[in-house]
């Protein structure tokens, strides 16, 4: 078994609280021993509380339920902040008297749109220097730093992202670095503290870079200033990572044993790199070329641990097969391209040659205004498709939208599809959301109405932008 | 003998080859004309020109008919503001041409003049043309100087693969004979009239107006012959002095880029104290809430329209419904400002059509409006008679991000539908369908 800090600390995390009742009595047991140094997992922990619900019946509504399944004239019953059911046209659900009843005829539901790449609140607007929060340029490996320590809630780009049914996303370090340190997954209910929207529960993930950005960052600052400079720095610093973790494993051994075992120095981040080694954290890869991302799923495979997701995958078709067999998903622009070299060649294709091939698509944004629209761009790639041949349906394409980022981001299994006993995280258009003309009308964040189209007092307004021209986009 | 003949027949079929006539009959055409939207209505093209738009579906004899029913014809789009030609990658991959650095050329950056850099065989020409966008107006996109120096108008036909020719000299084109992509050189004069015009006149706005007064007054006091024999002590070279003479005649419009409403109050006011200048406002963020004075100045916009977030302090006005509240006003708005993904600006105008433009003024933003602004509204964004014939097939409604070009029209010529793009596409999905792949590199479709 390996035994690393973090796993450590899931076992062993009663010896920490040694106020704790049901602790003191091994306390007690093991005096004569110093006490064992655990490391607390978890030491920003999330204050989210989810917006008041009210239980929720939407009626004679075409459903994508996210996980391929499209109802017609179906219907959907959400209460206590969860999926309760879906129902077929024709079936009636049994709902209580104080439910909200709505007509959906005309209107489509959809689970929330997960973005699982942006950079809201670490770059926010405005974008002043003063507020460049996104990367630690000081150092190629910077695993030690967590972007959730530099959101700020206050950033406008979260309730204009809400209004385009973004109910989740995680907010990414930049890719200046090989290693740019972790992630942080919210719930996009905006409020007073990065805590008060941390997503209960959420894995942490960490940020890495390929190719360009740390060769052009660092090439005259000590290197890497090559691919092979790149990948020699991954390396390296997975190798000092598992050194790391002998060091820990040694002390834990040792401390079993009854041995005067000292503990190894917390080093911040060597922990995170053993975080992904043991399978903690999730890699959030930035990568543009398909050979650059096959050497990455080699580097995996050397040191033993799993790339989640590679992020922009310009190039993701040209490798389609190797990313399936590897189990690594992409997360996508519909159509952007050209802007250096790495991004040449871009196809319009992409996310639905990815899909066809059986691999993990995801349409990403990495845009506070892409994400405003990420169902256009699923809309666009799913009708770039179809003129290509590649006929997905609508309801598997939205898998690119809510289902494949959450697995992406280790929350499938609380959110990401319209499932029962899932969270109420649902969205209703209020026409054909793969139509540029199709706007959220409601937008539901654990069963609460977070957003309302035709009610603007329901629009997030930011302390920065309250008082001044426009309080947000309601002038 | 005979094989200097036949030698020299090829080479007269080669070089140049009539356009067809093509008649585009049973579509729903949007003129962007006082003819309006012609349902089933009949486009008749001749000579590289528009001959006739036609309510009733009588072709003429000797015109190839093209059946579009069911889709939806326009004129071609245009790029309203782009650096096509000028870039192929923008970071770290060698010489730009939309930027430009400190040189003795120049004083003011006036003098500068894209004509001479566009390549018509960037890959980016290809790639946006096939996606219903015919021409563009293109220029730099930084420049260490006060201006950004003349733009140009030019047409996406590119360099044309000549495919009824057997001829060895493939690549020739009706450009090649003394004729190139440029529509219009001098086509407009671009200036920064915010925080980045600011920057450039030492970091102040209170410079930069000072500054762009004094460089119009003197462009109009300055003799019309500047010759290097007389001494010269101006704020602009000789040669900037030349170009701003144009934009002073109102031959060269003058782009002012401006997003808070105090700026675009100024540059309203430049206006009024400059009253021969044609002046556009871009990207004006905050342009709504100066949008009767914009109006009532005769002023039209060249907008972003997606653009709602206060990505600094002179966007705290940004909002979704700019567009059309500008437009609401009185005010002629064109939508499109990008170069490798000027292509979405179909879908850009499809947001302010979902944020209440009326959806006919949304098409005319891609088209008649870029035209007018350009001074070319005779030869491009319309489709009238004596137009150049520039014209799409589209899928369904141009605006909808689920619908495509399907046939586009060059000068009356049909465009191959291929680029760079598709034919990665093709090779990678002929390579992924199959069980034993050739190596890549050996990969080709036809």
């Amino acid at each position: 078994m390996k035994l690393t800090p973090t796993k450590l600390t899931l076992l062993l995390a009663c010896t920490m609280s040694l106020l704790t009742a049901g602790c003191s009595k091994q306390a007690d047991n093991d005096s004569a021993k110093a006490p064992k140094v655990t490391i607390d997992p978890n030491p920003y922990p999330s204050t989210y509380s989810p917006i008041e619900g009210q239980p929720t019946l939407i009626t004679n509504v075409t459903i994508l339920d996210g996980v391929g399944n499209r109802i017609e004239n179906g219907s959907i019953y959400f209460a206590d902040g969860k999926i309760q059911a879906l129902a077929e046209s024709g079936q009636t659900l049994e709902v209580p008297d104080e439910t909200a009843i709505i007509d959906g005829t005309g209107k489509w539901v959809t689970p929330g749109i997960i973005d699982n790449h942006s950079h809201l609140g670490v770059y926010p607007s405005p974008s002043t220097r003063s507020h460049s929060d996104g990367n630690e340029m000081t150092n190629p490996v910077t695993a030690q730093v967590w972007a959730e320590h530099s959101v700020w809630p206050q950033d406008p780009g979260f309730g204009r992202a809400l209004a385009g049914g973004v109910t989740s996303l995680q907010i990414l370090p930049g890719s200046a670095n090989l290693f740019g340190g972790r992630s942080v997954v919210l719930k996009n209910v905006p409020n007073r503290t990065m805590q008060d929207m941390k997503f209960p529960d959420a894995p942490y993930g960490m940020k890495m870079a390929c190719g360009e950005n740390p060769k052009r960052v660092y090439g005259q600052k000590g290197g890497p200033m090559t691919r092979m400079g790149n990948v020699a720095g991954y390396r390296q610093a997975w190798s000092d990572a598992q050194d790391y973790m002998r060091k820990w494993d040694k002390y834990e051994t040792d401390y079993e044993a009854g041995k005067d075992a000292k503990a190894p120095k917390r080093d911040l981040k060597l922990e995170t790199l053993a975080g992904v080694l043991n399978g903690d954290i999730r890699v959030h890869m930035h990568c543009y070329r398909a050979d650059e991302m096959t050497v990455m799923m080699d580097v995996m495979q050397e040191f033993d641990y799993q790339i989640g997701t590679f992020h922009h995958a310009v190039e993701a078709y040209k490798i389609a097969d190797k990313l399936k067999e590897n189990d690594v998903c992409s997360a996508m622009w519909a159509d952007w391209w050209g802007f250096k070299m790495e991004a040449y060649d871009g196809i319009r294709e992409n996310i639905p040659a990815v899909h066809a091939a059986g691999a993990c698509a995801i349409v990403h944004s990495d845009s506070d205004l892409g994400i405003q629209r990420l169902n256009q761009e699923a809309a666009k790639a799913w009708s770039d498709g179809k003129r290509a041949g590649l006929d997905i349906p609508m309801k598997d394409a939205w898998t690119w939208l809510s289902a494949n980022p959450a697995k992406s981001l280790g929350i499938f299994d609380k959110t990401g599809s319209l499932e029962k006993g899932k969270q109420a995280d649902v969205v209703l258009w209020n026409d054909n959301p793969f139509s540029t003309y199709a706007k959220a009308e409601h937008v539901y964040v654990d069963g609460g109405l977070a957003y309302s189209l035709s009610d603007s007092t329901s629009w997030p307004v930011s302390d920065f932008e309250l008082g001044q021209v426009g309080e947000g986009d309601n002038k | 003998m005979n094989k200097l003949i036949v030698l020299l027949v090829a080479l007269t079929m080669t070089s140049y080859v009539h356009a067809e006539n093509i008649a585009i009959v049973g579509g729903k055409v949007h003129t962007m004309t006082s003819q309006g939207v012609i349902e089933n209505g009949t486009v008749l093209l001749s000579n590289g020109r528009i001959n006739a738009v036609l309510a009733n579906g009588d072709v003429p004899d000797g015109y190839r008919v093209i059946d579009a029913s069911g889709k939806v014809v326009t004129p071609g789009f245009i790029g309203a503001l782009t650096s096509l030609g000028l870039v192929e990658v923008s970071s770290s991959s060698g010489v730009v041409d939309a930027s430009v650095e400190i040189t003795p050329i120049s004083k003011t950056g006036a003098a500068f003049d894209v004509q001479y850099a566009i390549n018509p065989d960037s890959s980016l020409i290809a790639i946006t043309r096939l996606e219903g966008i015919t021409s563009a107006a293109t220029t730099m996109n930084r420049s260490d100087y006060l201006f950004g120096g003349q733009g140009a108008v030019i047409n996406l036909e590119g360099h044309r693969l000549d495919g009824e020719s057997a001829n060895a000299n493939k690549y020739k084109s009706e450009y090649e004979s003394g004729q190139t992509p440029v529509l219009k050189s001098g086509a407009f004069m671009t200036v920064d009239a915010g925080s980045d015009g600011a920057e450039m006149s030492g970091g102040s706005r209170a410079s930069l107006w000072v500054m762009l007064d004094k460089v119009f007054e003197e462009a109009k006091q300055a003799s019309d012959n500047l010759s290097p024999e007389k001494s010269w002590y101006g704020i602009n070279s000789r040669l900037d002095v030349a170009v701003l003479k144009r934009v002073v005649a109102g031959d060269m419009p003058l782009f002012m880029r401006a997003d808070r409403a105090a700026d675009i109050r100024q540059v309203i006011a430049f206006k009024d104290r400059h009253s021969s200048i044609n002046v556009v406002l871009v990207h004006g963020v905050e342009a709504w809430r100066v949008a009767k004075e914009l109006a009532g100045a005769n002023i039209p916009v060249i907008i972003d329209p997606e653009y709602n977030l206060p990505g600094g302090f002179d966007q705290m006005g940004a909002t979704l419904t700019n567009a059309a509240r500008l437009h609401e006003a009185g005010v002629e708005v064109a939508i499109g400002m990008d170069t490798h993904n000027i292509r979405l600006a179909a879908q850009h105008a499809g947001n302010a059509v979902a944020n209440g433009l009326p959806h006919e003024t949304g098409l005319a933003s891609l088209t008649s409006v870029p035209a007018k602004i350009l001074g070319l509204e005779k030869e491009v964004g319309s489709l009238r008679q004596g137009a150049r014939a520039d014209v799409v097939i589209w899928s369904g409604d141009p605006l909808e991000v689920t619908e495509a070009a399907e046939s586009v029209f060059i000068g009356g010529k049909a465009i191959k539908m291929e680029s760079r793009q598709t034919k990665l596409r093709d090779r990678y999905m002929s390579l992924q369908q199959k069980k034993h792949a050739t190596p890549s590199q050996y990969e080709r479709v036809e």
